[in-house]
């Protein structure tokens, strides 16, 4: 049977990328976002996963106007690395799962959530720059990332997004399918995106430090009511980019401890203002 | 019936909803054409004419030919799609957010070093802050467009 075994949270901020593609990590702005993730990177050779199924939001790339949808999940064998603007990111193709993407297709869209079945689709940095952070840049004489990864998109570019409440459901119907699935796999789960951040208008640049904290306790702690919170408290509170915390309730929901069980342990917790616009959040927990 | 809309008093900030949305789609897919090189090749060589082959309003073109990003949002732009202009000319997206509110790139960077924007008196339209109508444009920039 597989099952869920970890949930990783990370902000993905594009800057963090285009530092590490660009050799800029050891600069003296760079150094302190890098060195938060420095017990993830080894963390994550002591669990390495078999599969890691990742939320990310869409920026635009693969998805324009013509076509957004709310929930996303790539089944190809492999997703190319967009180009976003500014040519690819010079880091490994995803290779997927297409097995246990079809799975959970088939197990959650049972379950009453709309997930769109997606065979060719690009990752953009909202994919790759969480991997970039937990596995670090893989080497030129071993040119790939870790494990399969299944690509989760979520919208939250184009308001209404899907509620912090429709996320964490989401979240626990995943972990029902992947223990539903035969073969033995050992599954993360990882949210991404946040924290607070606002990339338009008069108010960008906000950060709201205090708030970010107090989610993230209750996050941990009280996910069922972390849920709760309205969108409009995220917008308000966070900023109007901060919305892509709902990602991460879909991580949070596919916890063992929301099904029953009990609660995961909080191997590492990281916050840091700021990369670029954003305020940077990290936290790992592990199923006991 | 009215739609719920509790994000319309938040002050600076416009909500990409699918009123926005739809009158951005075809902003947004010029957008959108500019991720090929050889799109932004063109668009570099003769704006107005790319611009033109694209049934947008006339205030749109004219908004992206002022790269003023806070036009294009309030005519239905998203910052994610306005980006890829930004990729054009070469800007990260702290250059693009930063050139929203008036600060230099300096005085924006400067602010975000500092642990960015306070939510102080920025929750709601009405209030003080620095993001409120009655303080734009905040910096030397904004200033000098201003004058």
């Amino acid at each position: 049977m597989a099952r869920i075994t970890a949930s990783v949270y990370t902000s993905h901020v594009p800057a963090i990328g285009a530092a590490l593609d660009l050799g800029k990590d050891r600069e003296p702005y760079w150094q302190p976002v890098f060195a938060g993730y420095e017990y993830s990177k080894q963390w994550m050779k002591d669990n390495k996963p078999d599969v890691i199924c990742l939320v990310y939001n869409d920026h635009a790339t693969a998805f324009s106007l013509d076509m957004i949808p709310t929930f996303a999940i790539g089944t190809a064998p492999a997703f190319p690395v967009a180009d976003e603007g500014w040519g690819p990111r010079p880091v490994p193709p995803v290779i997927g799962h297409p097995e246990l993407a079809a799975h959970i297709a088939q197990s959650v869209i049972q379950q009453d959530f709309d997930l769109t079945i997606v065979n060719k689709m690009p990752v953009d940095h909202g994919l790759t720059v969480p991997l970039s952070l937990m596995c670090g840049q893989p080497p030129a004489d071993a040119f790939q990332w870790p494990c399969p990864v299944i690509p989760f998109a979520v919208n939250v570019v184009q308001y209404p997004v899907p509620s912090g409440q429709r996320c964490f459901k989401l979240g626990q119907a995943i972990r029902k399918a992947v223990e539903s699935f035969d073969q033995d796999l050992n599954v993360h789960i990882w949210g991404t995106g946040g924290m607070s951040h606002q990339l338009q208008g008069p108010r960008a640049g906000l950060i709201n430090r205090e708030w970010d904290n107090a989610w993230l306790d209750q996050m941990i702690a009280d996910p069922a009511a972390c849920a709760q919170v309205p969108h409009i408290d995220y917008v308000r509170e966070a900023g109007s980019e901060g919305i892509e915390l709902v990602m991460w309730l879909i991580a949070r929901g596919a916890m063992a401890d929301v099904a029953g069980g009990k609660a995961p342990l909080v191997k590492h917790r990281f916050y840091h203002v700021p990369a670029s616009n954003t305020a940077v959040g990290h936290l790992i927990l592990q199923e006991v | 019936m009215a739609l719920d809309k509790p994000y319309l008093d938040v002050p600076g900030t416009t909500i990409f909803d699918a009123e926005q949305s739809r009158k951005g789609y075809h902003l947004n897919q010029f957008c959108v054409s500019l991720m090929r090189p050889e799109n932004r090749a063109r668009f570099k060589q003769n704006e107005r004419a790319y611009l033109d082959e694209w049934p947008m309003s006339e205030e749109q073109k004219l908004a992206v030919m002022a790269r003023d990003l806070n036009r294009c949002m309030a005519l239905g732009g998203n910052i994610y799609f306005l980006a890829r202009i930004g990729a054009t000319d070469g800007l990260s997206f702290q250059q693009m957010a930063g050139s929203m509110t008036g600060m230099t790139e300096a005085e924006y960077r400067d602010m975000m070093l500092h642990g960015g924007r306070s939510i102080e008196g920025n929750r709601f339209v009405g209030e003080d802050g620095d993001a409120q109508p009655q303080h734009q444009p905040q910096g030397r920039a904004g200033q000098k467009v201003q004058a």
